[in-house]
């Protein structure tokens, strides 16, 4: 992965005492709450409903055993034991003081680490596929080219006071796990008719309470204009995007009002204008970074099929761990191996200090010290070896991460909600809490099958309930929280934006709703049908029929 | 406002002109765009520097026709949060090749004072609670920037921006 060279270390301790310099001005009372906050924001440091919460960049969500152990410790030492992996790869501490955030921004630093741009109008943190690097038919690893995005947008003069947050995403395969077209740019890697590799420029996707797919502007950018063209897009969104109103700030907005076709004059005009003025991405520049993600020396492993499935047979609760844990490695002999974050009744996304401590010591005795984390809010171990994996089971089971729910109806994607979030309008982990426990029963889990259920407690849609199969919009009237069901939505490939399906329901009736919508899809399913496929057969209907009819 | 420009405060000796005023027989002055557009006969006939305030939703490429005409390009932050005039600014050097006094007016703020500088900015109407020398010592936290392209401009601070990588 990559490492800093002096440049990006001296970078971000200069960042990280300028920090400092701006706190003590805010702690002095030279800097007002309404000055001080673009600046903190800039540091991913936002006042929630409790207290301040500090937002860590996990750059395409990549992590090595060295920053989780890290992590841990700043858990411990600045907060109350435990973090929150997000929906954009990052992990959240949700208790610092502000008098302690430059001494735990210089702790992230010795580690390589920093929280800029996790926050405020600007280019956020780089997103990429969480499989990046060992997925099968990848043109190329995103991560180079998030990384270079990431140097390039960093503390950027001419897109730091953009209209509304930006977000980037790159994947490099035709599977789409970064949500790439929800992003207000989405990359992906291809290859041309001559060999050449670029990128298809995808633009104006996202979610919130205008939910769009993004539109593909660009169908091959060859790799030297990426920048150049990242800026042209950028700045006329800077100069045209609207700002009167926060709610139809994104460029999602800008594409639908102002048109695909004249936004994409402006920016290939700027374009033209830019590659004329500017240097192209460097290849010397692009190669060094590229060289930090070469694969690994992969090992010939010896391992027994038949020993192998022998364990499974002794061990039920292994073989069902593998069968929703694993993904197919590129490499023969691995795998890759997502482990769970969501416990039966937990919190999605929630790590303790013990935890990530057990999980980067897994990562350094079974993934090459190497670690992901998924929008979906869990952990990937990339690299691991398939003689090694009960090994692995019984050392994630201890530390009570082998819940076997990839990808199942336990494994909810949730926005923190009103237990943190000052936006929020309703609760939403314990709604995922009590349909985890609902469906606590894994073999009932393994039998519905691919399900994804994803729940935002307010209409920014942070829990990414528009691209669910099951989504959960918490919604509040007249001091009383209520939920709204949404279907039909898909991230992936051929994202979709979902509907909703009728009348909201109370806290505790809609974990009902969703056993009901489960078990209409067990009845209706036709042979090796998903939840999604029978809905796309047979649509909205017999589900509404079966929540709606008797009430 | 205390006029800031190489790293000191200056007279300012540019007036600004409302719509409905008199145009002064001498003095630098700066007019509106829309001024601009309309008496550029009479504005460049007249002794002393021309000078313009262009609004932060106007496209800076209209300047165009006018740039050799003008030693002062006054652009707005009407709050530090609207970001359009750096992008205004850097049209107007990078691509309108603008040499003369490109000011911030409007909430300028020494915490962004770099990214202005960078941008093309290089005078600011500051605030009097923000003296030059915290404008120095913001400018002097950061040494290093990713961005190649974007250089401060001279005389902003003995060292703004040492070095950059990307892009």
């Amino acid at each position: 992965m990559y490492r800093y060279d002096e440049f990006d270390a001296t970078f971000v301790r200069q960042r990280v005492a300028q920090f400092r310099e701006q706190v003590a001005r805010r702690l002095e009372g030279g800097l007002s709450e309404d000055e001080f906050k673009p600046l903190r924001l800039m540091n991913g440091l936002y006042l929630q409903l409790h207290a301040y919460m500090l937002r860590v960049a996990i750059p395409y969500g990549t992590l090595s055993s060295r920053q989780m152990h890290k992590l841990a410790d700043i858990s411990v030492k600045y907060d109350k034991g435990y973090g929150h992996f997000t929906t954009r790869q990052n992990i959240q501490f949700n208790w610092p003081e502000l008098k302690d955030v430059p001494d735990l921004l210089d702790e992230l630093a010795d580690v390589e680490m920093h929280a800029i741009q996790t926050s405020g109008n600007c280019i956020r943190n780089v997103t990429a596929d969480h499989f990046a690097g060992v997925a099968v038919g990848e043109v190329e690893d995103p991560r180079p080219v998030a990384e270079l995005i990431r140097q390039w947008s960093s503390l950027h003069p001419e897109f730091t006071f953009l209209p509304r947050k930006f977000k980037i995403a790159v994947i490099g395969t035709r599977e789409d796990r970064a949500v790439m077209k929800s992003h207000d740019i989405g990359l992906r890697i291809v290859r041309n008719d001559g060999g050449d590799t670029g990128y298809e420029v995808h633009v104006g996707g996202g979610l919130g309470r205008t939910p769009m797919v993004s539109r593909l502007i660009r169908a091959f950018l060859p790799r030297p204009d990426l920048l150049n063209y990242l800026e042209a897009i950028i700045r006329v969104y800077n100069l045209i995007g609207r700002r009167d109103n926060k709610y139809k700030a994104r460029i999602k907005i800008l594409l639908h009002e102002t048109g695909k076709q004249e936004v994409t004059r402006l920016v290939e005009k700027e374009f033209d204008q830019l590659k004329k003025q500017n240097d192209a991405v460097s290849p010397a520049e692009y190669e060094r970074i590229a060289a930090y993600f070469q694969d690994p020396a992969y090992e010939d492993t010896d391992f027994n099929l038949d020993a192998f499935d022998e364990k499974r047979k002794q061990h039920p609760q292994f073989n069902l761990w593998l069968n929703s844990s694993l993904s197919e490695h590129r490499q023969r002999g691995y795998s890759i191996v997502t482990v769970s974050l969501k416990p039966i009744g937990g919190i999605p996304g929630d790590a303790s200090a013990e935890q990530m401590h057990g999980v980067a010591t897994c990562a350094e005795k079974f993934s090459l010290s190497e670690i992901r984390v998924s929008h979906e809010q869990n952990l990937v171990l990339p690299f691991v070896k398939k003689q090694d994996l009960f090994e692995l089971w019984q050392g994630l089971k201890k530390l009570d991460l082998a819940t076997p729910n990839v990808g199942l109806a336990s494994d909810i994607i949730a926005c923190p909600g009103m237990d943190y979030c000052a936006l929020a309008t309703a609760r939403s982990i314990p709604i995922a809490q009590d349909i985890s426990n609902r469906f606590a029963d894994l073999e009932r889990q393994h039998d519905v099958g691919e399900l994804k259920i994803k729940i935002s407690g307010c209409i920014n849609a942070c829990g990414h309930h528009h691209v669910a199969n099951i989504g959960i919009l918490g919604l509040e009237k007249k001091g009383v929280e209520f939920y709204q069901i949404t279907m039909g939505g898909e991230a992936g490939e051929n994202t979709a934006i979902g509907t909703v399906i009728g009348r909201g329901f109370s806290g505790t009736e809609v974990i009902d709703a969703v056993e009901t919508l489960v078990d209409t899809y067990v009845e209706l399913r036709q042979e090796n049908e998903t939840f999604a496929s029978t809905y796309s057969r047979l649509g909205v209907t017999p589900f509404k029929e079966a929540l709606y009819a008797t009430a | 406002m205390p006029l800031l420009k190489d790293g000191r405060i200056v007279e300012d000796h540019w007036q600004f002109i409302g719509d409905d005023d008199d145009i002064p027989v001498q003095g630098d002055i700066v007019v509106s765009f829309e001024r601009l557009k309309n008496s550029i006969e009479i504005l460049v006939m007249r002794k002393g520097y021309l000078g313009v305030r262009l609004d932060n939703d106007a496209d800076a490429h209209d300047l165009a026709p006018y740039i050799n005409n003008l030693a002062l390009i006054a652009l707005e932050f009407p709050a530090f949060t609207d970001g359009r005039a750096y992008s205004q600014a850097r049209l107007i050097t990078t691509q309108l090749n603008f040499t003369g006094e490109l000011r911030a007016t409007g909430n300028v703020l020494a915490d962004q004072g770099v990214f202005m500088s960078r941008c093309g900015f290089d005078a600011f109407e500051i605030d009097e609670h923000q003296p030059p020398h915290l404008w120095l010592s913001l400018a002097n936290a950061m040494s290093l920037a990713y961005q190649k392209g974007y250089r401060a401009r001279a005389g902003f601070s003995p060292r703004a921006v040492v070095a950059s990588r990307v892009g």
